[in-house]
């Protein structure tokens, strides 16, 4: 009884101190200045989209991460899908200049297509963001992966596992005009300039295509059964490839090293499965929140546009067996849209 | 005119003969039974895919929206799989929906009397748009684990040749006893010889004309099953690429005349083998892509020109929508 007693005591102690404290604290609150202009900044702005495609993880994923990060912000999305079509997507920006959206992310099919539309987006007052794929035109922001990069570290990948071995290896590239495609071939042409006695068999251009780079890669392995190595251009394809490698039953001596977005059944799924040795993922999520964050900055910043140039890279993220498991090594775009 | 010259057939037989001998002598590495398995194994989706054109294309028709039907209904069975539905129910509905297409296309068809090239082309866009706008997450579905065991229709062996091959050998079966044993083969050979004749002695034309189509769709189905199944995954995105163009090359090449009413299985082999042949020494040889495409963009070019002196058209064979 007598402890009810004290501790109401103390209770009503407090509350009472509360009641005196608590106009004194909120005297004392402080106004951050640079919230509400912020949200201003943000507020009821349109971010224009313009992927080479929908309907696949790259785009898909950049677009939900950006989405689940602006729209609380009051910021709006439009998407034009080109669906591969590069006049489409020439005329989607070429429409989208006049309707003069707050930002622009792009997403470009080759380096020269939309180099020139770019510009004039920007002298226009429009922010342009290249994701992943730029163009000659430098922009207020390039996000993406920097594929001379990938190109290096996959081959050199590649020719480790060869020592000792062959040191035959075959090069899948994507398609020609891409230039994803021939900015890795340079990063491959790098490390290989350092390796002489790296012996290159095949180098084609399955055009993203996985029934062409399963076709080449089969009648690669029959001419070479010995073949080390091969450097393949994006896992969407080369899963292509690695359905070759399995098939001659040379899973496991014929290293695979490929690069994508980091999708779980794209990515983890199939290093686990032995199809693939090396995914360089360009982690989609962590370009989404990139992409996000350039778009808060450029916003509040009131920069002109065209005013300031950067770029971030992505920091890439090797998938190999060691890490296939783990729960971060690759995302779900089911998650992403939650 | 035909008894003084070579048929098609022939020259094309001749020209893969000529080629294939050329790739044994002096490409090192051709000619091993393991490359002559996989050449086959690589252009057998393609001639899968060319008996369901040869059968439209006798029938004086021509079919764009293969490729969708490749595409499309194999990928709603992975879609559908990967959804938690089973492995059954998925097929099933893949070969309604193909039926239901090819349906909608003969109907057009034969009956709305849309030219061919348009009818196709308009569908085809159709079945792509609706499977990326409502049935796909992604534009490559990926094998799941319901799918276990139904790679080995086109990953593997039976009796020591690729499976791929073996679906190919009996797709050729079935349209070979389709087209030169049943009624109904005589009827398309009928009806693209002379549509008007076929109708005046009383060939249901119409029926056969859809027929035509639901066999060709269901064709390219299980084409895309094969495809999907060897590379264990479905990339929907084949749509835009330049296959159609392959498989006509194929046809066409194989001696099946544009105007309709000649030619085969047998002409399909032969134009899938030679270009087999061509992918395969071109990849040995590790020509550019570009050089392959010059070297496949000419021969396409000659084959096209070949047919039009040896079945020319006149005024009787001839009408407004042909291509």
């Amino acid at each position: 009884m007598k402890r009810v007693v004290s501790s109401a005591k103390v209770i009503v102690a407090a509350l009472g101190l509360a009641a005196i404290a608590a106009p004194a604290l909120a005297q004392q609150g402080l106004d951050e200045p640079f919230q509400k202009p912020f949200k201003e900044a943000l507020a009821g702005k349109t971010v224009a989209y313009v992927p080479v495609a929908m309907n696949f993880d790259l785009t898909e994923g950049w677009y939900a991460g950006m989405k689940k990060e602006l729209e609380p912000y009051g910021v709006k999305f439009e998407i034009r899908d080109p669906n591969w079509n590069t006049n489409a997507g020439a005329q989607a920006v070429t429409s989208l200049i006049s309707e003069k959206p707050a930002v622009m992310i792009i997403h470009n099919p080759d380096v020269q297509t939309y180099a020139k539309l770019l510009q004039r987006a920007e002298n226009e007052g429009i922010y342009v963001i290249q994701i992943n794929m730029g163009s000659a035109y430098r922009s207020s922001a390039f996000v993406g992966a920097n594929w001379i990069e990938i190109g290096e570290r996959d081959t050199d990948a590649v020719v480790k596992s060869c020592q000792g071995k062959s040191n035959k290896i075959a090069i899948v590239q994507g398609a020609l005009s891409a230039a994803a495609s021939a900015y890795t071939l340079k990063g491959v042409e790098n490390v290989l300039a350092k390796h002489p006695e790296i012996k290159v068999v095949s180098s084609q251009a399955a055009d993203w295509d996985a029934a062409k780079a399963k076709a080449i890669t089969q009648t690669v392995l029959k001419q070479n059964p010995d073949l080390c190595g091969i450097v393949g251009f994006w896992d969407g394809m080369d899963i292509g490839t690695a359905a070759a490698v399995k098939e001659a039953g040379l899973t496991g001596k014929v290293f695979v090293a490929t690069s994508g977005g980091g999708e779980r059944k794209g990515a983890c799924e199939l290093v686990k499965s032995g199809a693939f040795d090396l995914n360089l993922s360009y982690d989609v999520p962590t370009q989404a929140a990139d992409l996000a964050a350039m778009i808060k900055w450029l916003l509040s910043s009131g920069a002109k546009a065209g005013s300031v140039k950067g770029s971030a890279y992505t920091t890439l993220v090797p998938i190999t067996k060691e890490n296939a498991d783990s729960a971060t090594a690759c995302w779900n775009l089911s998650d992403l849209k939650k | 005119m035909k008894r003084f010259r070579f048929n098609q057939q022939e020259i094309v037989f001749a020209v893969f003969a000529i080629l294939f001998l050329v790739f044994s002598i002096f490409l090192r590495g051709f000619l091993t039974p393991e490359n002559m398995l996989t050449l086959l194994q690589n252009v057998a989706v393609l001639g899968i895919l060319g008996l369901a054109m040869a059968i439209v294309v006798i029938g004086r028709g021509i079919d764009i929206s293969l490729i969708a039907a490749l595409a499309v209904p194999p990928g709603l069975v992975l879609q559908m799989v990967q959804n938690g539905h089973s492995l059954t129910a998925s097929v099933l509905t893949a070969v309604l929906l193909t039926i239901a297409f090819g349906l909608v296309n003969g109907w057009l068809i034969a009956y709305a009397e849309v030219p061919s090239l348009f009818a196709t082309l308009a569908t085809g866009l159709l079945l792509a748009g609706l499977g990326q706008a409502a049935l796909f997450q992604l534009d490559v579905v990926q094998w799941s684990d319901g799918m276990a065991g139904f790679e080995r229709l086109g990953q593997g062996t039976i009796l020591g040749i690729p499976t791929s091959i073996v679906m190919f050998a009996l797709a050729c079966i079935v349209v070979a006893f389709l087209l030169r044993r049943t009624r109904w083969g005589a009827y398309i050979y009928a009806i693209g010889d002379n549509p008007y004749a076929a109708r005046v002695t009383g060939i249901p034309s119409r029926p056969i004309i859809v027929l035509q189509y639901v066999i060709a769709a269901l064709i390219g189905c299980f084409a895309g099953l094969v495809m999907a199944a060897s590379v264990n995954s479905m990339p929907t995105r084949i749509f835009n690429s330049t296959l159609i163009y392959d498989v006509i090359l194929v046809v066409v090449l194989g001696g099946i005349g544009l105007s309709g009413g000649r030619g085969g299985v047998l002409n399909v082999i032969i134009g899938t083998l030679l270009i087999g042949t061509m992918l395969n020494g071109m990849t040995i040889m590790d020509i550019s892509y570009a050089g392959q495409n010059l070297v496949k963009g000419v021969v396409l070019l000659l084959a096209v020109i070949t047919d039009s002196f040896l079945n020319p058209r006149n005024e009787e064979t001839a009408q407004q929508g042909d291509i």
